[in-house]
């Protein structure tokens, strides 16, 4: 398969502390992957090295056969990967309208989405538009962040924990909005701790421990204590 | 009537403030970046503007708007190879490089000007005036409030009805995400310098019509722009117009009683305003 985003061998370190031992990972044209794993596991540094957060050596990181492990956030972007971060970090200075447009700040690529497809996607913004982004509750500050990182239409979505901290069912509203972002033709890195979530949208998963990559496969080809093994060690 | 008179005439005087504070805020605003140089960069403004008045005889005021691009570029520059590697958690380095740039500018002045006090020619304009309603109102303190007002609502409209504006304040807010929105937080940082540029050359073009300048009095200009910024609350553009108001007004007042009270009296009230609302008057929701 020919990759439109390929890490290989990355390893990612803060100071003295090693975050990633050699991670391969490669993300299909279209195709959605679910990275699971337990806290400290190494998906934030991950996303967080891909969306040019943290620098690299320039061939760790591959999008569309260029090497940009070494680029800097603002020109990832440029180039089609947009983040979802972790924790929402919506502007509080800006309305949810000016949340949403600072997505397209620097990318103005024509595509699908747009303000108004956007608030198509999740109809309660456009009744909050005015309001200050932070003014709003979880789910709906969280689907701020998934529209804002839309507006650039990006070639690669990178989903960072969208469901923490949030209620069972307000989680089910924002996974609905997955299928229809397919649709429109982005690839996807979903980062998950809830692995059911994970299961259902995913075309692939990677669940990792240690900064280690441990199990990857479809879904309905993972078993039950495969996972369980991957995710918290193989008990011995 | 003479206690009205005093009190629109320090209005007035406030816009002067204003004018000398706008750009020092706007940067703080946007990079918590303390200028220490931004009264010394005032007085290279003014200087600048009557270096192209006396080369070419041009009026004051096309003057100025010549040296708008040349102070913009500078400001940008001086953002882009010298600030923006100074800047980040500790607050000191920027200081230090500010306060440097202070004394090498004030000495630079000196070496090219010498100490001889100067002023941008007006001609009549400085010495008109008009009655309304029994006050006489200079037509030069006019012009530099009707300046203000319209620096700080220019400005207003760029933070809050331009992509840049967004910009800026999402940068303000948080210069990693901004990055992931694809912003440039140094590119912005540079922008933001030139634009505050453009305001010191608005503020350089009354300072040298208003009253004689030589190249020690950038610091005291600082003083007079960080009050009004810090009465204002920090990072409220309309609060820093309020703030200058208020110095204006302590000031004229405070010479009405005694014509040596004039400087303290603005002190004074900067020091009652802390006093009472640490914050300033219009300080930003979220800090």
């Amino acid at each position: 398969m020919n990759a439109l985003l390929e890490t290989r061998g990355l390893t990612a370190r803060y100071g003295d502390f090693q975050a990633l031992f050699g991670v391969d990972l490669a993300l299909g044209e279209g195709e959605t992957v679910a990275i699971i794993g337990a806290n400290g596991a190494g998906k934030t540094t991950l996303m967080r090295s891909i969306a040019g957060v943290l620098q690299n050596p320039p061939d760790s990181i591959r999008f569309e056969g260029r090497a940009i492990g070494a680029m800097p956030a603002d020109e990832i972007m440029a180039m089609g990967i947009a983040m979802v971060p972790e924790g929402r970090k919506l502007f509080p200075s800006l309305s949810v309208e000016e949340n949403l447009l600072i997505g397209t700040y620097g990318r103005k690529t024509g595509g699908y989405w747009s303000l108004a497809t956007v608030y198509e996607l999740f109809p309660v913004l456009k009744e909050r538009r005015h309001a200050p982004g932070t003014a709003l509750s979880g789910g709906q500050q969280q689907m701020v962040a998934i529209g804002r990182a839309l507006m650039s239409n990006p070639r690669v979505l990178l989903c960072d924990e969208i469901s923490l901290g949030l209620a069972p069912v307000v989680i089910k509203d924002i996974y609905k909005a997955v299928p229809q972002i397919r649709q429109a033709g982005a690839a996807m890195i979903v980062v998950e701790q809830d692995i059911a979530q994970a299961m259902a949208v995913a075309d692939r998963v990677c669940c990792m421990m240690e900064g280690r990559v441990t199990l990857t496969g479809r879904p309905d080809e993972l078993s039950r204590e495969a996972i369980h093994n991957a995710y918290f060690g193989a008990v011995a | 009537m003479i206690w009205v008179d005093t009190v629109i005439q320090g209005i007035l005087l406030g816009g002067l403030y204003a004018l000398f504070a706008a750009g020092l805020s706007l940067v703080f605003g946007i990079m918590r970046l303390v200028n220490l140089a931004h009264g010394d960069l005032i007085v290279l403004g003014a200087y600048l503007i009557l270096l192209l008045v006396t080369l070419t005889g041009l009026s004051p005021f096309i003057a100025a708007a010549v040296a708008m691009p040349l102070m913009f570029a500078l400001g940008y520059g001086l953002q882009k190879f010298m600030l923006n590697r100074v800047l980040g958690e500790d607050i000191l380095p920027p200081l230090l490089v500010t306060f440097g740039l202070s004394v090498v500018l004030q000495n630079a002045l000196l070496e090219g000007y010498s100490a001889d006090s100067q002023r941008i020619q007006a001609g009549s304009l400085s010495t008109a005036s008009i009655e309304l309603g029994g006050i006489n109102l200079g037509v030069m303190p006019l012009l530099t409030f009707a300046s203000a007002v319209a620096v700080i609502f220019a400005l207003n409209q760029l933070f809050y009805q331009t992509s840049l504006g967004r910009a800026f304040r999402a940068t303000s807010d948080d210069a990693t995400t901004a990055s992931l929105m694809g912003i440039k937080p140094a590119g912005v940082f540079a922008k933001a310098t030139g634009i505050a540029m453009i305001i010191v050359t608005i503020a350089a073009l009354y300072l040298g019509m208003r009253s004689n300048f030589d190249p020690s009095i950038g610091p005291a200009r600082l003083v007079y722009a960080f009050e009004a910024v810090i009465i204002g609350g920090l990072g409220s553009l309309w609060g820093t117009l309020a703030g200058g108001v208020i110095i204006g007004v302590a000031q004229t007042l405070g010479a009405a009683i005694n014509p040596e009270w004039q400087i303290l009296a603005g002190h004074v009230a900067f020091l009652f305003v802390l006093l009472l609302r640490p914050r300033g008057l219009f300080p930003r929701a979220v800090d």
